[in-house]
């Protein structure tokens, strides 16, 4: 488990090392930014409403579905539980990384749970697997980094995203869902990993197609979670490093 | 302020609130149950891929073979290498299929 001893370096080589795994995040997200900002222009939104979105809530998938019901004339709550709705999977992340982070300050936690994102939690998790400790220096360089360039790229989305080149030749829209199957094969080793996969998989297929977006997360996560729990407790080794 | 602004002061709030909640119903908890931690063990793979599969589902043959190579990729090399490889391909895929 977390060995403090592997802590490799100070607080600040920690922080760089967390930067560093956020690069190619910050790689994926950035026709995602640049879309939202300009999505935000169109609908309505000014600059600053647009930048404050994102600086306040952080979370893109929500914010994009955010603009889509602000354009059309839905009530304020429905807007807010729409918000609500798409980041429900926050609350399985914040239960899975609080084994990791048991040492920490109540207040280092208070802050560190608003940067808990998709690569966040999977990222602590492959670090965790390795033996090593999750550090505040090491989440929050991942957390910042991602926020920092999550926040200049709606900023220069709203900005210039009406001169917006075709991003579908640069692959920039479909960047994403490589990166997340990067993070799902790191994770592979685990017990009942392929079950999971799969009971997921088909759970958010049919979610998608009989409910729909973005309810297929939540609903096709649960499938995989349930499976899990339901499974006679696997025999030790695979998840250890 | 507009009452656009206080949405998003809103759903700001409510976000947080999925970050943290989790956090708080368990620690409520002293012990956790084997098969509560089996479960918490599954979030990651679980939700990643309902991340992946619609994606997957409604992808051309370029995006398929990306993610193909890519997934192959990551069986050896580390996530650099692998993201570099899938992101190479598709751009090299959609430019000869068009």
């Amino acid at each position: 488990m977390a060995v403090e001893a592997i802590e490799a370096g100070g607080g600040t080589s920690q922080f760089w090392r967390g930067v560093r795994v956020a690069v190619p995040v910050m790689v994926a997200l950035f026709p995602f930014g640049i879309l939202y900002g300009a999505l935000a222009l169109e609908n309505g939104f000014t600059v600053f409403e647009a930048v404050l979105m994102s600086l306040t809530i952080f979370a893109g998938a929500s914010q994009m579905v955010g603009l889509e019901l602000f354009g059309q004339n839905v009530p304020a709550w429905l807007i807010a539980f729409s918000i609500f709705a798409v980041n429900f999977r926050h609350i399985l992340y914040s239960a899975a990384i609080a084994p990791r982070i048991r040492h920490w300050s109540p207040l280092k936690k208070t802050v560190g749970f608003f940067f808990l994102s998709d690569p966040q939690i999977a990222e602590a998790e492959i670090k965790a697997e390795r033996g090593e400790d999750v550090t505040f220096a090491w989440y929050m360089g991942m957390g910042l980094g991602i926020y920092v360039s999550w926040v200049l790229e709606s900023a220069l989305g709203a900005l210039f995203g009406q001169m917006l080149p075709s991003t579908h030749a640069l692959g920039l829209d479909f960047l994403l869902a490589i990166y997340f199957l990067g993070l799902l094969m790191s994770f592979r080793k685990r017990s009942l990993w392929l079950p999971v996969v799969i009971a997921s998989a088909i759970g958010s297929i049919l979610a998608y197609k009989f409910v729909g977006s973005p309810w297929h997360v939540s609903l096709g996560a649960m499938a995989g979670i349930l499976l899990a729990v339901l499974m006679p407790p696997a025999t030790e080794g695979s998840q250890k490093p | 302020m507009s009452s656009t602004v206080w949405i998003i002061l809103a759903g700001a709030v409510l976000t947080y609130l999925t970050r943290i909640g989790g956090y708080v119903v368990l620690s409520r908890f002293e012990r956790i149950n084997p098969r509560v931690e089996a479960g918490l063990n599954a979030v990651p793979a679980a939700v990643l891929t309902t991340l992946v599969a619609p994606a997957a589902l409604s992808a051309g043959p370029a995006e398929l073979i990306a993610l193909v190579v890519a997934g192959l990729v990551a069986l050896r090399g580390g996530m650099m290498s692998m993201f570099l490889t899938g992101a190479a391909v598709l751009i090299a895929l959609r430019y000869l299929l068009g």
